[in-house]
């Protein structure tokens, strides 16, 4: 019992990071079908800038998580105008090819300037102690991530289900031509889609730096869990992901909880059993 | 001339093609010193040749190349150390292996396409990079496999300290493996898989048996990335896990399209010109090294789609 709750507990402040930094990838992927193998890129550099912000400025973590999104949504916007639109239509390979350019020329650049060792985020005293919920104390951090996330599928649900934007948007990712026709600016919303989904992914590399290690194989370790999230839950939407971040943080966090001999192994297992059942995805359209 | 007068002249060998051995026997002479790299050199564009089948010519975007590689080089290290040092036994038994895992791979993932495909040639790659982490009493896990001692070839030609041998060997393996993929892309199996490539609906329609094909190609390319592997595992005498990493997936994909993919040569071109700037240029920087070719692979995919020898053939062209 002791054992499941503990299990439930990480696996759910896991699953919450995986999602913040995924759930824009699905959008980009479901909207104009670009493969973004670089979407870590922008997690590891939220990451830094947070990281940065806190160690040598002494800025508050809520203030540099804050500046971590308001700097990764800029710059993705300038990458996205003068990079990723030249290639929107452009074969798989290219994509694929074009993005993992990305990485190593950011993971250099990151090697070159933080060096190679991991950075050590300082938490807040507040967030450092335990929380105490009468049956059982809570590590505080994890749990602050667990709130953090469900504020934020909160706000994601409500602007994609109940504002104007999100109406277009579903509206693009169901039929792109048809809402074309129709008036709506896909590339603008595409735009808009990619730099909040960017920045969101910098706001979990900031927020889950105490357990997704910030270092120059940041964009490449975890790349495979970002890319199962949105393959297994399927592209284009919000809640699919979801489902696959819960499955991923919930299943990873078992297998290296009661089995660490066998590490990784029953994970990818899953998801190749996953994939070929639904190779769409668990909620995609096929 | 009719489409099949083309083919039949373009399966005739033209006399540029004999320029690569040229150059690698030139080079044996001329670069005495650097024959190990050499080796690693022919080890890579095989490997890369084995990757041009199944990327350029069927169009499979993978990104798990490397679990074929890592398969082949453990097979053939691991017979080494416990079973027998005879190489060609060795290099036979890695090429089997890999292709074993190929076609069963194959059989499953190949069902997918897209995303989909794509996750499923990383996740394989992941899974048994995981299981030769762990299966550590036969494969030696994070310290590599030791004791890999190979035999002099048909029990004449001695492995000896400047890599003469390694290098003939690597040489001559190559030039039968590109004799066979020659054969291959240009027979009727090879267009069929470029007919895939270019629109697989239409081979369906036309009765062509597409998941068949792709199977068969694929299993044929990793029993030749296998032979790849297992010739690294006899040359250097050592199996570390890096044989099946991501990287080493995603620096066979980079050589590949740096020559050109579906050209059959892109392989050779790439695979020496990226072996031969890292090693120049990882001396000087060994971190920066990664930038530079990042960089160049942006601006390859922006301006120069078709590599090196796609370039090429449009300066020949104007």
């Amino acid at each position: 019992m002791e054992a499941l709750i503990s299990i439930l507990f990480h696996g759910l402040a896991y699953a919450m990071i995986l999602y913040i930094v995924s759930v824009g990838l699905s959008v980009t992927m479901g909207l104009m079908g670009f493969v973004n193998l670089a979407h870590g890129v922008f997690a590891m550099a939220g990451g830094y800038v947070t990281v940065t912000l806190m160690n040598t400025y002494a800025v508050p973590f809520g203030l540099a998580l804050l500046a971590a999104f308001i700097v990764m949504t800029l710059v993705s916007v300038v990458l996205e105008r003068t990079l990723y639109a030249r290639l929107y239509g452009a074969s798989e390979l290219e994509q694929v090819l074009f993005t993992i350019g990305l990485i190593f020329m950011s993971v250099a650049i990151v090697r070159f300037l933080w060096g190679p060792l991991p950075q050590a985020i300082h938490l807040p005293a507040a967030l450092s102690g335990q929380l105490d919920l009468g049956f059982r104390s809570f590590p505080m951090y994890r749990s602050f991530l667990i709130a953090v996330g469900f504020v934020l599928i909160a706000l994601l649900w409500f602007g994609v289900e109940r504002t104007n934007f999100g109406a277009q948007l579903r509206a693009a990712v169901d039929n792109r031509r048809m809402a074309e026709s129709i008036g709506i600016d896909t590339r603008r919303l595409f735009s808009l889609a990619f730099a909040l989904g960017s920045g969101l992914a910098a706001l979990g590399g900031g927020l889950g730096a105490d357990i997704l290690a910030i270092y120059p194989g940041y964009a490449t370790e975890y790349l495979v869990y970002f890319l199962m999230v949105v393959a297994i839950g399927g592209l284009g939407s919000l809640r699919g992901p979801f489902v696959a971040a819960l499955l991923l943080g919930f299943g990873d966090t078992a297998c290296k909880y009661l089995v660490p001999e066998l590490g990784a192994f029953f994970v990818f297992v899953a998801m190749i059993g996953l994939l070929l059942w639904r190779p769409a995805g668990l909620f995609g359209r096929v | 001339m009719s489409p099949v007068d083309a083919l039949i002249r373009r399966h005739r060998l033209r006399a540029i093609e004999l320029l690569p051995w040229v150059i690698a026997v030139a080079a044996y002479f001329a670069f005495a010193d650097y024959l190990s790299l050499g080796s690693q050199i022919l080890i890579m564009i095989l490997f890369a040749l084995s990757l041009d089948l199944v990327l350029g010519y069927a169009g499979i975007v993978t990104l798990g190349h490397s679990a074929f590689f890592g398969v082949g080089a453990y097979a053939a290290g691991i017979y080494a150390a416990r079973v027998s040092g005879e190489p060609l036994s060795g290099l036979l038994v890695g090429a089997i292996a890999a292709a074993a895992v190929g076609w069963a791979s194959g059989l499953v993932i190949l069902r997918t396409q897209g995303l989909a495909l794509l996750m499923l040639t990383l996740a394989v790659t992941a899974l048994l990079a995981e299981a030769a982490n762990k299966a550590s009493f036969i494969t030696g896990g994070a310290d590599g496999l030791q004791g890999v001692d190979i035999d002099p070839i048909f029990g004449i030609f001695r492995f000896d300290l400047f890599g003469r041998t390694a290098y003939r060997y690597c040489l001559a393996v190559l030039f039968l493996a590109w004799l066979f993929a020659r054969r291959l892309v240009y027979s009727p199996f090879g267009r069929s898989l470029v007919g895939i490539r270019e629109n697989a609906t239409r081979m369906h329609a036309v009765g062509s048996p597409v998941r068949r094909r792709l199977i068969a190609v694929y299993t044929i390319s990793a029993s030749l990335a296998g032979i790849a592997g297992a010739l690294l595992a006899q040359t250097t005498q050592f199996v570390g896990l890096t044989v099946l990493g991501f990287q080493r997936s995603g620096e066979v994909v980079i050589m590949l399209v740096f020559g050109g993919i579906g050209r059959l040569y892109g392989a050779f071109v790439g695979a020496s010109l990226y072996m031969i700037a890292q090693d120049q240029l990882a001396k000087l920087d060994p971190a920066f090294w990664y930038f530079w070719i990042g960089l160049l692979l942006v601006l390859l995919v922006m301006f120069a789609r078709g590599g090196v020898l796609g370039l090429i053939d449009r300066l020949l062209r104007r």
